[in-house]
């Protein structure tokens, strides 16, 4: 075991810890630690772009964007953070112009803009032209910027590290436990401030956008220390994957005039939403496109599914603007899109809810301390920017926006604070985890039991839910615990073993999995990506509120889930019915 | 070198959907963990699989299904991440990006670990040559005087010029396909070159003499022997030696 000391730890190399990273080395000794390659992250698929009033293209400001996050998250946006977001999202792109990325550019040499999904003139009246892009991989260049960045900056990353565990010490952080996967070696780093920026956790889903590393790992770390999850029954649908694998498919491709079609060859969002059709919010496109599905308007002999139709656009256009996801469709689908319509469904995409956060990226305990020392910032964080969905070109700012806010502060604390001293034995939780993974020879499999969460996940807690079907997916995820319990690895070495991370992961989705169904059995209103069939309205008297799940452990060791609620905080705009 | 089969258990998990035909083939991956044994071996293992789907999915159904130790990096598993470049038939490619119907199913689909870079386990390699060769040519944007209020101005042409090198991920299946980069560890290799690339020709930035110094050097860009294995391995389609070259147009001209 290797003891290491740091001012400021960040876990997590994807767009919200890298962007930490390069303010908190500038002011602190630094470490990031990331169980990928920095370069390896999911911000890197982040496809159409990343929203800010520059009003490049057309008249725009920072308020109208306030608006549009708000409605979009249903009105269970905290109205302060969503200013904060909308107001420094103008700085982040620039930031990130100087830093180097290569925006896609207007005639005169600005940075452009397209339309997006809820991103509206004037509270609503249109589409208007909000999100700034590089091509059709947006993420991909702000993931490489920041990276060269760190780079320059001299940015210090463990690669291949893996957090398992944080500590906390009298109520004040003091550090965390890492695994490393070349050796299997135990590191504890002893430090004032960690930021954890580890990222969603959509791989509890079986049609996923999420990458397979994508399995919730910083949420179930704090989750199991007692600290609380906000609002993850909410998760978001995005509209357009490719049919069966999920594969993401931007929504810029409905900004840049793609239409999505039945069956009939109907343009179905017009009867949906009439004015901005197929650019509505996500929840509502998915929602409308399971309607069609459900009421045998879906496509293909299964009739599982429907078009995104890009046949109207010229060739030039989406080579330029779209190249990307035209070379999926040929490469998985074998489908031309210059001349065929491409098969999709609904895919899982994007964590709203997560470690609750104040604006400056510290971490909650309760509904209103913090724990000293502690933030959060990215998909991981729940801060709350997007409410109950989040709108498209929002996340790319997110983790530009309250990655460097959750930088700064860490390292201001790290400069005005000492070091906590270490509890006794600290490795001994993560030690006792692996060892007990290692030696275990029980006869479940991960993968198993990984396929069985998602299937039920899929079918229980997807786009439509109700009592029962969340009824069903609490039983299967207790059934499925129980499982784990006896779960073994082949793989009993040090040296890369991908096999013991992977029953790791299955642990975080499986606790995830449950915080998510237990909050969504409770939240007996539809709202934004959480939807009741049992409940279709939404019910702003009892439920404009956030959920807060904890992790309560009772006298005889047994482990429930404990959900207390968190009011939503409101600045200029009431709640009014969300049209499109 | 000995050839160890494994058969798929009898109780493998079912087809995940009904309309799939799925056929039988072999995949015969060249297997290392010093923690057993000092050499390197293959193994083949049959399976089924649906032939629209990727090697990363039949390395996984080999790894979730048949033999848990089975080591390989991957995360988004649609050739955005770069974490699963492999020799593939013989050939560098992305894992996730390479359908099995792609690659001639009838033969038994030969899985190696890159080349040139240290094997650590499996398909595993060491990227930290890699990732120092990326690192020293520079590749952040280099800018002098003050800095504007707003965005830097380039007109479309400009950033036509250099997009081409945008799109790498990283990956290394350029550099691990070079022979020059498999014959001396220290060339710098194709990916740094791009890279250093994407910087020399975008028109914001003022260290391109800087950076060119670096490639002049003798592991520089001369090494390169426009042999276009780079070109072929790129799964982003960059034309890397297209690329080298105009890096070694600009040292003559120094224009750019």
């Amino acid at each position: 075991m290797q003891i290491h000391k740091y001012e400021t730890i960040i876990v997590g190399a994807g767009g919200a810890g890298m962007r930490a990273a390069i303010e908190a080395t500038k002011r602190s000794r630094t470490a990031v630690l990331t169980k990928l390659y920095p370069t390896r992250s999911h911000t890197g698929a982040a496809q159409g772009g990343m929203a800010a009033a520059l009003a490049n293209v057309e008249e725009d400001n920072w308020e109208w964007h306030t608006f549009d996050t708000i409605k979009g998250g249903d009105y269970l946006v905290d109205q302060d953070a969503a200013e904060i977001l909308a107001k420094e999202a103008i700085d982040s792109v620039l930031d990130l112009e100087k830093m180097g990325l290569p925006f896609n550019r207007t005639p005169d040499g600005t940075i452009d803009q397209r339309r997006f999904g809820g991103h509206t003139r004037n509270h609503g009246e249109a589409a208007v032209r909000r999100s700034c892009y590089a091509s059709d991989r947006t993420g991909h260049m702000i993931l490489q910027t920041l990276y060269q960045n760190c780079v320059k900056e001299g940015v210090e990353f463990f690669n291949e590290f893996y957090v398992l565990d944080l500590l906390i010490n009298e109520g004040r952080t003091a550090g965390v436990v890492a695994y490393e996967l070349a050796t299997g070696e135990i590191h504890i780093f002893q430090a004032k401030a960690v930021v954890f920026a580890s990222g969603g956790c959509g791989k509890f889903f079986k049609v996923t956008s999420n990458a397979h590393t994508l399995t919730g790992d910083g949420q179930a770390v704090a989750f199991r220390r007692g600290l609380p999850l906000e609002d993850m029954e909410f998760f978001q649908f995005h509209p357009t994957g490719i049919w069966r694998m999920g594969i993401l498919l931007t929504e810029g491709a409905r900004g840049e005039g793609g239409i999505l079609r039945n069956k009939d060859g109907e343009r179905f969002m017009e009867r949906y939403a009439p004015v901005m059709k197929d650019l509505a919010s996500r929840d509502v496109v998915s929602r409308a496109i399971y309607t069609e599905i459900r009421e045998g308007r879906g496509c293909g002999p299964d009739g599982d599914h429907v078009y995104l139709d890009l046949t109207h656009l010229p060739p030039e256009q989406l080579d330029a603007k779209l190249p990307d996801i035209t070379e999926f469709a040929r490469t998985y689908l074998g489908i031309e899109p210059y001349t065929d319509p491409i098969p999709i469904q609904p895919t899982a995409h994007y964590t709203m809810g997560g470690i609750p956060t104040n604006v400056e990226g510290e971490v909650l305990s309760n509904n209103t301390d913090v724990v000293p020392g502690l933030y959060a910032a990215g998909e991981v964080a729940c801060v709350s920017v997007h409410g109950a969905n989040r709108l498209g070109t929002n996340s790319l700012l997110d983790i530009n926006v309250f990655g460097r806010r959750a930088g700064i502060a860490a390292a201001a604390y790290a400069a005005t604070h000492e070091y906590v001293e270490l509890p006794e034995s600290p490795e001994s939780e993560v030690v006792r985890m692996v060892e007990d993974l290692r030696q275990s020879t029980g006869s479940e499999r991960v993968s198993e039991i990984r396929t069985a969460l998602q299937e039920t996940m899929d079918v229980n807690a997807m786009v439509f839910r109700t009592e029962a079907t969340l009824k069903q997916a609490v039983a299967d995820i207790a059934e499925l615990k129980e499982r784990y319990k006896r779960v073994s690895v082949q793989d009993k070495g040090r040296r890369y073993n991908t096999d013991l991370l992977e029953a790791v992961e299955l642990g975080n989705l499986l606790d995830l999995a449950e915080v998510l169904a237990v909050s969504a059995l409770a939240r007996k209103e539809s709202r934004g990506g959480h939807y009741r069939e049992d409940h279709p309205n939404r019910d702003d008297v009892n439920f404009m509120r956030h959920t807060m799940a904890y992790r309560e452990e009772g006298a005889d060791g047994t482990v429930s889930i404990r959900l207390d609620y968190k009011p939503v905080v409101q600045t200029r705009y009431q709640p009014m019915e969300r049209k499109y | 070198m000995s050839t160890a089969t494994v058969d798929q258990p009898a109780d493998a998990a079912p087809a995940a959907a009904p309309s799939v035909d799925r056929i039988a083939i072999t995949v015969r991956v060249r297997r290392f963990n010093p923690e057993v044994s000092a050499e390197s071996a293959w193994v083949d293992y049959q399976i089924e699989m649906d032939p629209k789907e990727r090697v990363l999915d039949a390395l996984h159904k080999i790894k979730w299904e048949i033999d848990g130790t089975l080591t390989f990096r991957r995360s988004c598993a649609h050739g955005i991440c770069g974490s699963d470049a492999m020799r593939i038939n013989g050939r560098n490619r992305l894992a996730c990006k390479t359908l099995i119907k792609d690659i001639n199913p009838d033969k038994p689909i030969t899985v190696e670990p890159i080349k040139g870079l240290t094997v650590l386990k499996d398909l595993v390699v060491d990227m930290e040559p890699f990732f120092q060769a990326y690192r020293d040519v520079m590749p952040f944007l280099i800018t002098t005087g003050n800095e504007p209020t707003r965005e830097r101005r380039q007109s479309a042409k400009d950033r036509e010029r250099f997009d081409d090198t945008t799109k790498c991920i990283l990956c290394a299946a350029c550099t691990s396909s070079c022979p020059v980069f498999w014959n001396d560890g220290q060339y710098f290799g194709p990916a740094a070159i791009v890279n250093a690339h994407r910087f020399i020709f975008d028109s914001r930035d003022e260290g391109g003499e800087q950076r060119l110094e670096i490639l002049n050097e003798q592991e520089g860009v001369w090494r390169c022997r426009t042999t276009f294995n780079c070109t072929d391995a790129c799964p982003r389609g960059i034309e890397v030696t297209k690329a080298i070259q105009e890096v070694k147009r600009a040292l003559i001209t120094r224009r750019f």
